[in-house]
């Protein structure tokens, strides 16, 4: 453990520092991409021929690899936090999309007749009926976003030290000290698991109709409209 | 200077299209390093998938292993281990199975796990082997969602195996980490491109692969 915490002076942060910045550099972006995605995929939901297009051009998007989207940004957005923010948010986008999309679709229509009848608007009917029992399958959605966002930030070392807690992988290097390197992977590593528990919380907190474990055996009925489970990972 | 004309630029140029660091020689890397990369991760994730699956046992300790697994950082693991092992294929393998298992791992035990029991229960009440009930039964009607988290895994293979670049290996990478020290922002995009078209015949690849190997009884819609 010699060394393990004594973080390099050209970082200019602590390890509490880094800790805060790589929160930050990785999670506005999910936090931007679910305030794109909630009304992109309200769109989708109404309009159906508009899913498969969204869905391909994010698909595309998708493909592009992270290095790349920040090489490309550097020219618009220099070497700031800006460029890793804004792949990341367009990746959780992505996630996040199909995510809502497959949740809404599965209200079943007798409740959103039943919402209809008690005089709900579509606004208000969006709002207090469909994105609350989507709320498990939004939440699968941003623990994937969230996990792999927060697993990115670290190519941000690669573009000038943009990469918070990756940037000791560099410095791991520069140094020739590996210990640096294992600090950054675990580091990383437990933020993910950290932010995917505080999720599952969030989760059970949202849906108290729920029962808590997960363990959950959809009934035969429902098993066709399952979305695929970790369709789109990174 | 927009995207478009770098684009234009990079596949013009003649000089990109043959020889070491030509287009073709880090193509067929690029879908070497991700075939293999697949192939070990589909060796680790499908047989474990489908077990798990079949026995309904061990699913919360596989969603445990697999969130594990997802929250480690691939280039963080990759520079970790060059550190650690030295350059070579073995290090740059790592890290793109451990980004591929879980997605495998977790929708092919989802999907066995959901398949409609009453035909696995007339099955067993035929006296089917268990081993026949798992290959003739349940992995047909499992097989789109298979081959769905299979995909997703061959997508992100695709795009994260770049970072083999980083540590001298070659691939499409080459063109980015090249670019991104030369400042020439023209190799760059090109080589984002060829990323992106590789991991669309990818999604094309699967497409036909499950119009081929899905029964038609079991298709969806």
């Amino acid at each position: 453990m010699n060394g393990f915490f004594d973080i390099p002076s050209d970082l200019q942060h602590s390890y509490a520092g880094l800790i805060g910045l790589h929160l930050r550099e990785a999670l506005l972006p999910v936090l931007a991409g679910l305030l794109l995605a909630l009304p992109l995929a309200q769109l989708c939901v109404r309009f159906r021929w508009l899913y498969p297009p969204v869905l391909g051009a994010t698909t595309i998007l998708y493909a592009v690899p992270s290095l790349a989207f920040f090489v490309v940004l550097i020219d618009y957005t220099g070497q700031t936090e800006l460029t890793v923010m804004i792949p990341l948010a367009v990746y959780s986008l992505v996630v996040l999309v199909p995510a809502i999309v497959d949740g809404v679709r599965s209200v079943p229509q007798e409740t959103l007749a039943a919402a209809t009848a008690m005089g709900f608007g579509p606004v208000r009917r969006y709002a207090q009926v469909q994105l609350p029992i989507a709320v498990p399958a939004i939440i699968a959605g941003l623990r994937v976003a969230t996990v792999s966002s927060i697993s990115l930030v670290s190519v941000g070392t690669l573009i000038g030290n943009q990469g918070a807690l990756g940037n000791l992988l560099a410095d791991a290097q520069k140094y020739d000290r590996p210990e640096l390197a294992v600090n950054s992977v675990i580091t990383t590593a437990v933020l993910a698991i950290l932010c995917d528990a505080l999720l599952v919380l969030l989760r059970v907190a949202l849906t108290p109709w729920m029962p808590n474990g997960s363990r959950r055996r959809p009934k035969p009925s429902t098993r066709q409209q399952l979305p695929a489970p970790q369709d789109v990972t990174r | 200077m927009n995207v478009l004309n770098f684009v234009n630029a990079f596949f013009s140029d003649g000089a990109h299209w043959h020889g070491y660091d030509g287009i073709p020689q880090r193509l067929l890397e690029h879908v070497q390093y991700s075939v293999l990369a697949l192939a070990l991760a589909a060796a680790i994730g499908l047989p474990i998938g489908l077990l798990t699956g079949h026995t309904g046992r061990g699913g919360n300790a596989l969603a445990f292993i697999a969130t594990a697994a997802r929250a480690l950082p691939s280039f963080g693991l990759l520079v970790l281990i060059v550190i650690v092992m030295g350059f070579g294929l073995l290090p740059v393998m790592i890290p793109l199975v451990v980004l591929a298992v879980p997605p495998i791992l977790v929708t092919t035990y989802e999907a066995v796990r959901t398949v409609d029991p009453s035909p696995v229960d007339a099955a067993r009440g035929m006296g089917m082997h268990e081993s026949r009930i798992l290959f003739q039964v349940e992995l047909p009607v499992a097989l789109p969602l298979i081959l769905s988290g299979l995909r997703s895994a061959a997508i992100q293979i695709v795009s994260t195996a770049t970072i083999a670049a980083y540590v001298s290996l070659g691939g499409l990478g080459r063109y980015i980490v090249d670019g991104l020290y030369q400042r020439d922002y023209e190799k760059v995009v090109g080589g984002a491109t060829l990323v992106a078209v590789l991991a669309l015949v990818t999604l094309a690849l699967f497409w036909a692969a499950g119009r081929v190997a899905v029964s038609p009884g079991v298709r969806r819609r």
